[in-house]
């Protein structure tokens, strides 16, 4: 309903728009009849390409003031989050003001060079100065930002694996996600997708011969103890998923057939998390906004909302199929000893087959 | 040169006695260049409603998910019980929307029109080197839009894996309705485009290398013919890799091979395929998708150059710059793809690689955006709608162009890979801006085209609504990616973690829908002027290239007796010395007068 409405204004709009540009054309009639642009029409366009720088910088304005500061930005939890929020900041300052300069002198040259009838321009076709300045300056730049970045990089990526991590496999499929954690022998078991056997619930395709496997552990949330270095190998079982666990500044894809890999070390348990300041007031203001949602639901006769609690998430960030927008599994940090008890209560693959 | 000579035969053969044209030969099997012009300008623009109207609804579906709405009710029938649209559907709807703006619009639409158009006018050529190719490629183009808009009736769904298809989700109909007989047709189609499109890039490589007229050499080339040029090589490049992926995809698909695919449990059961990777079919798909972002952008950027001298009434600042950075960027285009892989899964050291390929191109785009701004400095702007577009052109250029610093920069795009950033970042820098450049050349060539003016005023009208919506709907959409919105999503509504993100996707369906509404005025003045219009002058922008030598009406052959010689490049603006601020390219130079040495 609301969209006809929307659309029954617009047209009104449209039809009103129309009759002004009639009473624009009328107007116009007696001293020219022309489709090329007249000395007003430079002046009125020329007053208005300055709106538009005002109209870029005041929407630049509200969007950094109303969600730059959007906790997912600014709060990461893992080691290497604030070295990538870093190097984004350092990107998002190049970039506002090189945008600021540049659409300053557009749209000001746009405005202040406006054409008059009997004006001449200036003839200068070139300047070799002017050409090696502004090509200098952005591989200067550049040069700095690709340093920057590819030490991030590589920082990133390569997984020093003298550092002991923990082996957590991410198992994807239509439309859900599962861990295995390769259990006391940190070693994950031989897996193929030929080897699932429903039946028996060995929904993995674990290789039940392998030693390695009798020990993992199969689960359906992801718990992370703190302060330990992970390293994640992904499987997928049909197409092409993507894990993006955007707190923790992580994401790989998952691809059939292949074994890919992500590591990284969180560093903030979900309950400190959740007492930072940016969480609590985020919180706060998503559940002010299931509330009045909550409200209109009821109305219709519908159930309410239930409050929103913060958790880390892992979500699928490739086109999936038809349920990709809800392919989701819960991420949990603790401390060790949280971590020892969970596990403990999780079945090893060799109790949980079904014979 | 045979061509040529042949050509100019049959013109003055023409000019002798008009032997009959019937509505066929005229209208629909047309050989001429500027007739099949029109023909890509009308079918590209057809295919650009039903794209936007797509968008639209797909945006109010994520504005107001799971909402029976009139539109999804009466346009998507089936899909969209009782109004509310389906999950399937969604994805098709922006599956086909990405396929039908990038190719059908923005690449055979935008270079199908200018190049087609321009090519012979601006370089003093009487048609295409062959205009029977020139047709069939239309004609191919035709059919395969055809078969696109077909799919979109299949029983299953049309394709819905992307407008990249990656496999498997393309490869397995049991992934996905819209893999079936949707995604055959999707193929197909695409295989006929690339057909179409290497057919034209051919005929214009051919055509700006041979054709010439006498005193066109390479440097005095209008930029718009460069760019064309350019692009055409880019095309035949990198399309056939498209055509391959294609085809590989198919016997995949078909024939059981196992290109892509290995390793697959789906639907309970195990599929035979097995040693195939989906990362190759990345690999190749962007191949061609990145070069295409480039083949989309540059005709668009040429048509700027020479609407934003013309309405300067300056010389384009850094011809020599201007054509080294289409070459930069062209050369670059297609050592850059891995971009769009950086956790695909591939080996991190290639990241490093493609992240230093891809920053590099920011340095050619930045010489074409400081050499624009420097052509506007103390000049005599006509502000005619063409330049409006143009100027708005090099906005959202820099707008979408800087965000690109974070994509392709391996670390940070970790976390806004496939975001709502990335569609913030390529909508404005690859969407808005070659729409722009598509608009700006209509307004700028329509005389030429329709021998009438278009009503400048719903041009206005026109221009600032759509700049306005443009930055609206895609400026606070870097900052829902940033915070961490996965694209592609059919409603957000299963994430809490996201509802405060709800009302910036409200505006910006708002500001969308404003903006697809308003695109017809220009339909309507569109239209309306190419019957009703003004009569245009010969030469409406007093501009200097050889297309407004040509006469109003259009003729076999495009001039009525000798082609213009060529003694000048065509960025003669103001130039001292003369009394018009404009010197056309067809007048020799004065005693003593310097040709630049450009």
């Amino acid at each position: 309903m609301t969209a006809l409405l929307t659309i029954i204004i617009l047209v009104f709009i449209l039809v009103a728009i129309w009759q002004m540009v009639k009473i624009f054309d009328l107007a116009q009639a007696k001293n020219e009849n022309t489709q090329v642009a007249s000395d007003k029409d430079n002046a009125v366009n020329g007053y208005l390409m300055m709106g538009f720088l005002a109209f870029i910088y005041i929407i630049t304005i509200i969007c950094f003031v109303k969600w730059g500061d959007l906790p997912l930005l600014s709060n990461s939890a893992s080691e290497h989050g604030p070295i990538i929020d870093n190097l984004m900041i350092t990107s998002l300052i190049i970039i506002f003001i090189v945008q600021t300069v540049t659409q300053f002198l557009l749209h000001y040259f746009a405005f202040k060079y406006k054409g008059e009838k009997g004006k001449k321009a200036l003839f200068f076709a070139d300047n070799n100065k002017l050409e090696f300045i502004w090509t200098i300056i952005p591989v200067i730049v550049l040069a700095g930002l690709i340093i920057y970045g590819l030490n991030t990089w590589i920082n990133i990526m390569n997984v020093d694996e003298s550092d002991d991590p923990i082996v957590i496999e991410l198992y994807a499929q239509q439309f859900n996600w599962k861990a295995r954690y390769a259990g006391e022998d940190n070693t994950l078991g031989k897996a193929n997708v030929r080897l699932i056997d429903i039946d028996r619930a060995n929904i993995l395709g674990l290789d039940e011969s392998d030693p390695n496997a009798q020990d993992d552990v199969i689960t359906t949330e992801l718990h992370l103890p703190v302060g330990r270095p992970v390293l994640f190998k992904m499987r997928s079982q049909d197409v092409l998923h993507s894990a993006y666990m955007p707190h923790f500044r992580a994401q790989m894809n998952c691809v059939p057939g292949m074994i890919t890999q992500f590591g990284f070390t969180p560093t903030v348990t979900t309950a400190d998390m959740r007492q930072t300041p940016e969480i609590i007031e985020k919180v706060n203001n998503i559940n002010n906004i299931r509330v009045q949602n909550s409200k209109i639901l009821v109305a219709k006769g519908e159930d309410p909302l239930d409050r929103y609690e913060f958790d880390y998430l892992l979500l699928c960030n490739k086109i999936c199929g038809k349920s990709h927008y809800n392919m989701q599994m819960k991420i949990v940090v603790e401390t060790q000893e949280e971590f020892d008890a969970w596990i403990k209560e999780q079945k090893e693959f060799k109790n949980s087959l079904i014979n | 040169m045979s061509a040529n000579a042949d050509t100019h035969l049959h013109a003055e053969e023409h000019g002798h006695h008009h032997h009959k044209e019937t509505f066929i030969t005229k209208y629909i099997f047309s050989q001429d260049h500027k007739m099949i012009a029109k023909q890509y300008l009308i079918t590209g623009t057809i295919m650009g409603v039903i794209g936007v109207l797509m968008s639209i609804m797909f945006r109010m579906q994520i504005a107001w998910p799971e909402q029976p709405n009139v539109l999804f009710q009466a346009l998507l029938g089936k899909w969209a019980p009782e109004g509310v649209m389906d999950a399937d559907i969604y994805l098709a709807l922006v599956t086909i929307h990405g396929t039908i703006m990038v190719f059908f619009v923005l690449t055979a639409g935008l270079s199908g029109t200018f190049s087609n158009l321009l090519i012979p006018l601006q370089i003093g050529a009487r048609d295409m080197a062959s205009g029977f190719l020139n047709m069939v490629s239309y004609w191919l183009f035709f059919l395969s839009s055809v078969i696109m808009i077909l799919s979109l009736f299949v029983e299953a769904g049309p394709a819905a894996a992307g407008w990249t298809i990656y496999p498997p989700l393309s490869a397995l109909p049991m992934a996905q309705g819209g893999s079936g007989m949707g995604m055959t047709l999707w193929l197909v189609s695409m295989a006929i485009f690339i057909a179409s499109s290497l057919l034209g890039s051919l005929n214009y490589i051919v055509t700006v290398i041979n054709l010439r007229t006498k005193g066109m050499s390479m440097t005095r080339l209008p930029l718009t013919i460069w760019a064309f040029f350019i692009t055409a090589v880019i095309g035949v490049v990198s399309f056939p890799v498209l055509l391959s992926a294609a085809l590989l995809l198919i016997m995949d698909r078909s024939f059981g091979t196992s290109f892509f695919l290995s390793d697959i449990f789906i639907q309970g059961e195990v599929l035979h395929y097995q040693g195939g990777s989906p990362v190759l079919f990345e690999h190749l798909f962007w191949f061609l998708g990145h070069p295409e972002v480039y083949i989309v952008l540059l005709p668009a950027l040429g048509i700027t150059s020479e609407i934003i001298a013309t309405n300067s009434r300056k010389p384009i600042f850094g011809y020599r710059a201007m054509v080294a950075s289409i070459l930069a960027i062209a050369f670059l285009s297609t050592i850059v793809w891995g971009h769009h892989m950086f956790v695909s899964g591939m080996n991190p050291f290639l990241g490093s690689v493609f992240t230093f390929t891809t920053l590099l191109i920011a340095i050619p785009s930045a010489v074409k955006a400081f050499n624009y701004i420097t052509t506007l400095w103390k000049g005599n702007l006509q502000m005619n709608p063409a330049m409006l577009f143009s100027i708005g052109l090099v906005s959202t250029f820099i707008t979408g162009g800087l965000t690109g610093i974070i994509l392709g920069d391996s670390a940070l795009d970790i976390n806004v890979h496939d975001t709502y950033f990335v569609v913030a970042h390529f909508h404005l820098v690859m969407g808005i801006s070659a729409l722009y450049g598509m608009f700006a050349g209509i307004y700028h060539w329509f005389p030429k085209m329709f021998g009438r003016m278009l009503n400048k005023n719903l041009g206005y009208v026109h221009f600032w609504v759509t700049a306005i919506s443009a930055y609206g709907v895609f400026f606070p959409m870097h900052f829902i990616g940033m915070a961490g919105l996965p694209r592609r999503y059919y409603t957000n509504s299963n994430f809490p973690l996201f509802d405060d993100l709800a009302n910036v996707n409200v505006v910006i369906t708002i500001f969308a829908v404003i903006g697809g509404v308003f695109q017809l005025v220009f339909l309507w003045n569109f239209f309306i002027s190419m019957f009703y219009g003004k009569k245009t002058e010969q030469n409406p922008w007093k501009s200097n290239t050889l297309e407004w030598t040509a006469p109003i009406e259009h003729i076999h052959g495009n001039w009525p007796g000798e082609i213009p010689h060529v003694h000048r490049w065509a960025y003669d603006y103001s130039k001292p010395g003369h009394d018009q601020d404009f010197v056309p390219q067809n007048i020799p130079l004065k005693k003593g007068e310097e040709e630049l040495q450009h």
